[in-house]
């Protein structure tokens, strides 16, 4: 399981940057959260397992809200961000969205040119007043991306126009131009191919010196790559958390070892 | 035998054969339908097809036939010239007519009616009394071509009902002579079903092309008569029927587009931000409420719409805007037909564009919305210019409806041809003048009244071209998200 691990796996940092306490989350009468406690660390790659259906991208759409667009959603329990309920009536889910930032299971870029997709958040937060800012900002961006070398000459070219490994390291340049203190990632891999994938992984490796990140996946062999922590949900529950070399080695839990060692799931 | 009878011996036929078919398809297979290539009921579909489909080409091929053969043969026997030829067909038919009807009400026998005795003026009585009038009394090369006409119509008719029943039962025992396991049978009556959704579609298409070139046959005639010049660039339009009229288009398009321009003016924005509202904003419920109720504007006749602009619309602009402002007196006004064509494009606008913005991914809304936008933003920037292309599609669709409405300027606008700016005073398009150039005693003869096809064809060409630009921006960008 080790095999192809990126080095460095200790957590760095100690310090709690999102605190779940007791968190339920309803579709209509379904209770597809069933209290959920979990600290996330800052600069740290947070992995969430387990098998289909049991709410990991549930709880992730849950740390940024993304949950409000879903009518029949209803989420209780305290969820806080560097100690302030993101729950709270006082909280502009735009102004939290803009912290934590998101990816998505499939690539979605805009249709406008690489340049728009890249400048879009900053632009709609006005984080850079002249065009020499923004042009820094994508650029950083896309640099810490790993797409700027492949898309330097065609920065007006269509963002649909990309390959499928371009178009998602696209969305996550696009997710980290707004500077975001946490990105979320949903499946970020599902549709890639194994380089793209392998890019992918190693990118997040690096955003962890600047974000908190919390990926959903499947593949618990990119669990084991890229986290410091791992977090495994069935059925609602939240079974076990922590470090991912003791999750993956020595779980605690029976149901862990069974799905990690391919018995359920 | 009447085309009914035939028609029901046939239908009789194709039954019987459906079920043969099925027997036999079943006898082959030993009684084991697992071994048939196709199911039962195909083998029985085939065989009856094949009972119907030769049957009815035959009939229609004789319909068509049969008469014209006649007619020439009959022609022949009258002694006119080539100019009243149709007329004197055309009596010799209505005689051969009355008589039929004649014996068919018993009034006279049937071996009477083939050799009529009498001074013309009794067959004109007789033929009279059935209902048929006659301009004056035949005389004995009529009578005689009539005579010839009934018994050739009535020969016709005989060898038609064989021949269509011949067809109909040598197809069904061919059919049931293939009919065995072996045989497929749903691959040929799918074939049959194939071609006759070909059918189907190619009369859409070849009835699309008859009505140009009816149109263009027209035109050409009119052209003919008045220079095209002063038709496509005349800024007079005064028709008058005793000749020396003035035919220039450019007024009627001139209210043609204004009215349309004001419409547009009045139904885009409203639409649209009716369907960003729907699609984008509303819940569930209120939208499976608030929907229907916007598409039943469209249901509403155009008359009606225009007897709302004659009623209500006309004289509330009259009496508080124009007359207020100075701009006129008249109550049927650009700004009334314009307003109440608006109208009735709202629904068409608004469902077109909700359709065009649900089919805008969620993930594209999701990106934004993660990206700290708000609704509106992702809307402004995210939503509308990914379906821009659709929307531009739907208003364009629309501008073709408020080119070709007539009710509506009629009621609302009045029939003035007039070059103007004031939107209050009345104007007219060119379906209105359509209308009134072919209402009344008409002759197809005179540039007065042939002028209205050059019209229809020149709106045909104008809408042609808005549709191939809404089609060619649609497709254009169409595929920009995926």
């Amino acid at each position: 399981m080790k095999d192809i691990q990126l080095e460095n796996r200790a957590v760095t940092d100690e310090k709690t940057k999102i605190a779940a306490n007791n968190v339920n989350v309803y579709y209509g009468d379904t209770r597809a959260i069933k209290d959920v406690n979990i600290d996330i660390k800052s600069r740290t790659v947070t992995a969430f397992i387990g098998p289909s259906g049991c709410g990991k991208s549930t709880f992730l759409r849950c740390l940024n809200r993304m949950n409000d667009t879903i009518d029949s959603c209803r989420v209780e329990g305290r969820i806080l961000l560097d100690n302030e309920d993101i729950y709270d009536t006082k909280v502009d889910p735009v102004q939290l969205r803009a912290k934590v930032g998101m990816v998505f299971q499939k690539p979605n870029p805009f249709p406008k040119s690489i340049y728009d997709n890249v400048a879009y958040g900053p632009r709609i937060h006005g984080l850079a007043s002249k065009k020499a800012d923004l042009d820094g900002i994508v650029e950083d961006s896309l640099r810490k991306a790993a797409l700027w070398d492949e898309v330097k000459d065609r920065l007006q070219a269509p963002g649909t126009g990309l390959s499928g490994g371009q178009q998602q390291r696209l969305c996550i340049a696009r997710a980290i131009a707004t500077s975001p203190e946490v990105l979320l990632m949903d499946e970020p891999c599902s549709a890639l191919d194994p380089i793209a994938t392998a890019q992918v992984e190693e990118l997040i490796d690096g955003l962890r010196t600047n974000f908190s990140v919390v990926i959903v996946t499947h593949s618990m062999q990119q669990a084991a790559r890229v986290s410091q922590q791992t977090a495994f949900f069935h059925l609602g529950n939240l079974v076990e958390l922590g470090d991912t070399d003791h999750v993956f080695t020595n779980p605690t839990d029976p149901r862990t070892e069974s799905y990690i060692t391919g018995r359920i799931g | 035998m009447s085309v009914l009878w035939i028609f029901i011996a046939v239908l009789g036929l194709s039954l019987v054969g459906f079920f043969a078919g099925r027997t036999r398809a079943i006898a082959s297979g030993g009684g084991d339908i697992r071994v048939l290539h196709s199911l039962p009921k195909h083998y029985g579909a085939f065989v009856s097809t094949a009972a119907l489909l030769p049957a009815v080409i035959v009939l229609a091929l004789w319909s068509v036939l049969s008469p014209a053969m006649i007619n020439s043969s009959v022609a022949s026997l009258l002694p006119t010239s080539e100019t009243s030829a149709d007329l004197a067909l055309n009596d010799v038919k209505r005689i051969a007519n009355g008589l039929d009807q004649a014996v068919a009400q018993g009034r006279i026998s049937k071996d009477a009616s083939y050799n009529f005795e009498g001074t013309p003026e009794e067959i004109a009585k007789q033929l009279g009394a059935v209902g048929i009038a006659l301009g004056s009394a035949p005389d004995t090369a009529t009578m005689d071509a009539a005579e010839s006409y009934r018994a050739k119509a009535e020969k016709s008719r005989f060898w038609r009902g064989v021949a269509v029943l011949a067809a109909s039962v040598f197809a069904l025992l061919l059919a049931l002579r293939v009919t065995d396991k072996e045989f497929r049978a749903r691959n040929t009556v799918e074939r049959v079903v194939k071609g006759l959704l070909i059918l189907s579609a190619s009369i859409a298409v070849f009835t699309t092309i008859g009505i140009v070139a009816s149109m263009l046959f027209e035109s050409r005639n009119f052209f003919a008569q008045y220079p095209a010049l002063q038709f496509f660039f005349g800024t007079n339009w005064a028709p008058n029927f005793r000749g020396g009229s003035d035919l220039g288009i450019l007024p009627l398009l001139w209210g043609t587009l204004y009215i349309s321009f004001i419409a547009l003016i009045f139904a885009v924005p409203i639409g649209l931000f009716a369907a960003i509202y729907m699609s984008e904003y509303a819940g569930p419920k209120l939208r499976a409420v608030a929907k229907p109720m916007i598409e039943v504007l469209a249901g509403i006749p155009t008359i009606v719409y225009g007897l709302f602009a004659l009623v209500t619309v006309g004289p509330l602009l009259r009496d508080y805007f124009a007359q207020p402002l100075g701009f006129g007196e008249s109550a049927s006004s650009v700004m009334t037909a314009g307003i109440v064509m608006g109208i009735m494009l709202i629904p068409f606008v608004s469902s077109l564009s909700d359709d065009i913005l649900n089919a805008v991914p969620q993930t594209m809304r999701d990106a934004s919305l993660g990206l700290g936008a708000t609704q509106s933003e992702t809307i402004k920037q995210v939503v509308l210019p990914a379906a821009l292309p659709g929307i531009v599609g739907a208003v364009l669709l629309a501008a073709s409806r408020a080119i070709g409405e007539t009710m509506i300027v009629v009621m609302g606008a009045g029939a003035a041809a007039k070059l103007s700016l004031n939107p209050f005073e009345a104007m007219t398009t060119v379906t209105v003048k359509i209308v009134s150039q072919l209402t009344g005693d008409t002759d197809f003869a005179s540039p007065e009244t042939l002028v209205a096809f050059a019209l229809g064809l020149t709106l045909f060409a104008f809408t042609l071209c808005l549709n191939v630009l809404a089609l060619y921006i649609v497709r254009k960008y169409r595929e920009q998200y995926e």
